[in-house]
């Protein structure tokens, strides 16, 4: 028996090319990192404005925590209380934000709560005043459109979690809603949203084309827009190194408070019972889930609903530019899938070979790097020996490639490891080894996996609307980025029809990847 | 009548030309220039022609000139300016639009000596002493008749057209005559960042010149009416016209678009009682320009009767030598302050680090 606990030694590919990944990929964000810090000035150099940029980014990610968490919790219960027709799809559609481009969201939520959109419209009916979108609160509104999906997940999952046997227990001991809120689902939620909190806490920190969009001039920068401003407006790149470095504080803290959340004592197992909920069988507890999860579908579904109604007119006549930034687009998109899987295929592969290290290095890495932090790396570095607006793509290929990794691993690593586990035996005896274990057992098993990694970050960089900002010349563009410029413009037409492209091309890709991978395969 | 006041009454109409999109009609000279390019960049990105785009381009040299996306429109002036000036050059003239006009001089120093740009159109005077210091322009030697509210004399560069800022509202809303009385108000104004847009900083140095050490307590009044603050110009505008604001910064001769080229006499200009600050936009040769002649040949045309008689109906200002033709109809109907205000070129440089510090802390609060 101790024998077979040893799967460890058995290695029929070598770990070096995994470590060489893991350390390219290190270079590269604390490369960057060290040029931000030798360009940046001592913080005496913070303005008013920045420390207003600071207060921001902190008041608007609690606020977007909050609200997020805050909204997820009765979200969650309702949809874990209820089986409905549609349910599925609905918990489906909680993950579409997370591939959804930035800036086809925001065209959407101007389109429903801008000063001339559907909110404002309704509002008018009844007299009210029209709502007002730009600043404080239609930034967080826009968190709140992208994490109570990504909240709402987590929770749920956490309700999941309580084996159906502890409802059936607590409703033989007569428990009503209110017991049952105190026996199980309180002490859950403070087991999940210390962790919950501090994800959404974190992501928002490092939101920039957000801010960039919606919000309402100094008094609602973003760190992340203050590096941009120093970069387009003043072109100072000790300031905007001086400002990558608090946000690089920033980030670190956030994901350290993220990662240390205790994991808690657990339910403990059941028998995989369905759940059955006595305590959400009255007609009050059931209007009220109903109405919680009619408004949070209908809070992600109108935004998406009016990008389409709005951008077919538009897509029947878009400019060239759109064509042409929709190909650079697709390069970019196509260069940092086949960086990832280069990168993310060897190191996953290392890792699950018991390099366990390296896995939490580039976690780490993963979570804390912030796009506009790394382009300024980057920017610094290339400027005095060569044009960084030729590396424009690249570089956002490249840097795409980075904040996609976390994701990428998280999904390979499970696989890669059990694939290694159930064939090295066998590869090892007929020694097969290398590439010819990769070609022909690994590859081929985790097919559906590295489909949904390529589909994943093939999104995520079809979307991005970040680091090609800092670099892009003025006839250079992503397509997110010519969206935001043909709004700029005030060409509204033309951006809404090509922010519905970016839409469709976005949602196309992760779906072909995916299902190209799962194609034919077992799963 | 003075030709100075001539001038005043005939603002420009390039600007406001990229709204009317929306409007049926209104044929776009690019389309079929579009639908050639996208061709050619097909057929080239298939065939791999890098060889004979190569050989077109040393054929006919290339004068790239860097301005702001609302010159470079299809409907602004951009389009008719290239015509005219391709038809004697004998090159291929370039816009490229590169944000609005202060993001212009921040793209110039991000670039330094690589761009490549030959011109850069659309500074004005608030910047030109901040442009001169980076030393990346060179003397330039255009000669005209100018038709300027000011003496022009400038090695560095040259003006192409003026105007007064203004905030543009629609004519039923009773307008606030001075920015306390617009402070005190709940009226709701779009205004452009000054350290990426020309009008922005025009405001920063009007209410600066106006106020002098009370600008920073004008500006906390003025926070609260402020909806946003946009990068450029266009897209406060569109703001505006997209109701999201009762009032937009803007100039005095915004309203003569709506009046000339829609039939609308629902927007006008409230005329303040502080006075106007002036706009004069100016045009400059790069010192790195590989084509240092085409571009000095580009800048006088700027200024003759070709480029100057565009400038009124599509940039939508006042321009910088009256046309032979005079100003368009619908001009005299524009107010024309009382008083005006610049500050000179030298000072602005200075005012404008003072003035942005300020009003950066009082819209941060």
């Amino acid at each position: 028996m101790a024998l077979r606990a040893q799967p460890v030694t058995l290695r029929p590919v070598a770990t070096w090319p995994g470590t060489c990944a893991a350390l390219g990929v290190a270079l590269l964000v604390l490369g960057t990192l060290t040029a931000v810090a030798l360009r940046a000035e001592g913080p005496a150099g913070l303005g008013p404005a920045d420390w207003s940029a600071l207060r921001f980014t902190l008041l608007q990610a609690s606020l977007s925590a909050l609200f997020s968490i805050g909204l997820a919790v009765p979200v969650a219960r309702a949809m874990a209380r209820r089986r409905f027709f549609g349910r599925r799809v609905l918990i489906t559609l909680l993950g579409a934000p997370f591939i959804l481009p930035v800036i086809v969201a925001i065209l959407g939520l101007l389109a429903v709560f801008g000063r001339s959109g559907w909110v404002s419209d309704l509002l008018a009916l009844f007299g009210f005043a029209p709502v007002q979108i730009y600043g404080l609160h239609g930034v967080v509104i826009a968190h709140v459109f992208f994490n109570l999906p990504l909240a709402t997940r987590l929770i749920l999952q956490g309700w999941q979690e309580i084996p159906a046997e502890r409802f059936r227990l607590t409703a033989q001991l007569n428990a009503g809603p209110r017991a049952m809120w105190r026996l199980l689902e309180a002490p859950m939620l403070r087991q999940v949203l210390p962790g919950a909190t501090a994800v959404v806490f974190a992501i928002c920190l490092s939101s920039f084309a957000v801010a960039l969009t919606l919000g309402g001039g100094p008094k609602s920068t973003t760190l992340e827009l203050a590096i941009y401003q120093a970069f387009h407006f003043d072109f100072d790149l000790g300031r905007a190194a001086m400002l990558s470095g608090v946000q690089l504080g920033l980030t670190v803290i956030a994901a350290l408070l993220a990662l240390r959340v205790p994991p808690g004592d657990g339910f403990g197992g059941g028998l995989d019972r369905a759940v059955s909920r006595w305590d959400g069988r009255g007609i009050g507890s059931r209007l009220l889930d109903s109405l919680w999860i009619s408004l949070a579908a209908l809070f992600l579904i109108l935004p998406l609903l009016a990008v389409l109604v709005a951008g077919v007119p538009g897509l029947m006549s878009l400019p060239s530019s759109v064509w042409s930034a929709t190909w650079v687009s697709l390069q970019v998109a196509a260069l940092s899938t086949t960086l990832l899987l280069l990168i993310a295929l060897p190191l996953s592969a290392s890792i699950a070979l018991g390099r366990k290290a390296l896995g939490e290095v580039a976690g780490i890495l993963g979570l804390a790097a912030s796009p506009l932090v790394i382009g300024t790396g980057l920017f610094v570095l290339v400027y005095p020996i060569a044009d960084p607006f030729a590396l424009a793509l690249p570089v956002t290929a490249v840097v795409n490639m980075v904040m996609a990794l976390p994701f990428a691993l998280r999904i390979l690593i499970p696989r890669v490891r059990q694939v290694m586990q159930q064939n090295s035996r066998l590869a090892l005896a007929l020694d097969m080894r290398g590439t010819a274990f990769w070609w022909q057992v690994l590859l081929p098993r985790c097919r559906a996996q590295i489909g949904f990694a390529a589909g994943l970050t093939a999104a995520l960089s079809l979307g991005d609307l970040g680091v090609i900002a800092l670099f892009a010349d003025p006839e250079v563009a992503t397509l997110p980025l010519q969206v935001y410029r043909l709004m700029g413009a005030y060409r509204m037409e033309a951006a809404q029809g090509a922010a519905l492209l970016l839409f469709i091309l976005s949602m196309a890709a992760f779906w072909l990847l995916d299902r190209g991978g799962r194609f034919h395969a077992e799963a | 009548m003075n030709p100075l006041n001539l001038n005043r009454i005939i603002p420009a109409e390039g600007r406001f030309r990229i709204f009317r999109h929306a409007m049926p009609g209104s044929p776009s000279p690019h389309a079929a220039l579009e639908t050639d390019m996208k061709t050619l960049v097909l057929a080239s990105s298939v065939a791999g022609a890098i060889a004979l785009s190569t050989a077109a381009t040393a054929e006919t040299p290339e004068l790239v000139v860097y301005t702001y996306d609302s010159f470079v429109s299809e409907w602004g002036p951009g389009p008719a300016v290239e015509t005219a000036f391709e038809a004697t050059c004998g090159c291929d003239l370039k816009f490229v639009g590169a944000g609005d006009g202060a993001a212009l001089l921040a793209r110039i120093k991000l670039e330094g000596a690589r761009s490549d740009a030959d011109v850069v159109l659309g500074l004005d005077t608030n910047l030109t002493a901040a442009a001169k210091d980076t030393g990346l322009f060179a003397p330039i030697s255009v000669t005209a008749e100018y038709a300027l509210p000011v003496e022009w004399q400038d090695e560095m560069f040259a003006p192409y057209d003026w105007g007064y800022f203004a905030f543009v509202h629609n004519a039923d809303a009773d307008a606030p005559t001075n920015f306390k009385a617009l402070a005190e108000s709940d009226a709701k104004i779009v205004i452009q960042d000054p350290r990426s847009s020309t009008p922005g900083l025009g405001l920063l140095m009007w209410v600066k010149a106006a106020y002098g050490d009370e600008a920073p307590a004008i500006w906390e009044d003025l926070s609260d009416n402020i909806v946003t603050v946009t990068k450029g110009w266009s897209e406060a505008y569109g703001l505006f016209l997209e109701g999201e604001a009762d009032m937009v910064l803007s100039y005095t001769t915004s309203p003569a678009y709506h009046l000339i080229a829609e039939k609308d006499d629902t927007k006008a200009a409230a005329v303040f009682d502080e006075g106007h600050y002036m706009q004069v936009e100016v045009a400059g040769k790069l010192a790195s320009s590989d084509q240092p002649e085409l571009a000095d040949q580009f800048l006088q045309f700027m200024v003759s009767d070709a480029f100057q008689s565009i400038i009124p109906t599509t940039n939508w200002m006042y321009p910088a030598v009256i046309p032979s033709d005079g100003l368009p109809q619908g001009f005299e109907t524009l107010v024309s302050p009382e008083k005006s205000l610049l500050l000179p070129e030298e000072d602005a440089a200075s005012v404008r680090d003072e003035a942005l510090a300020e009003w950066l802390s009082a819209l941060s609060q």
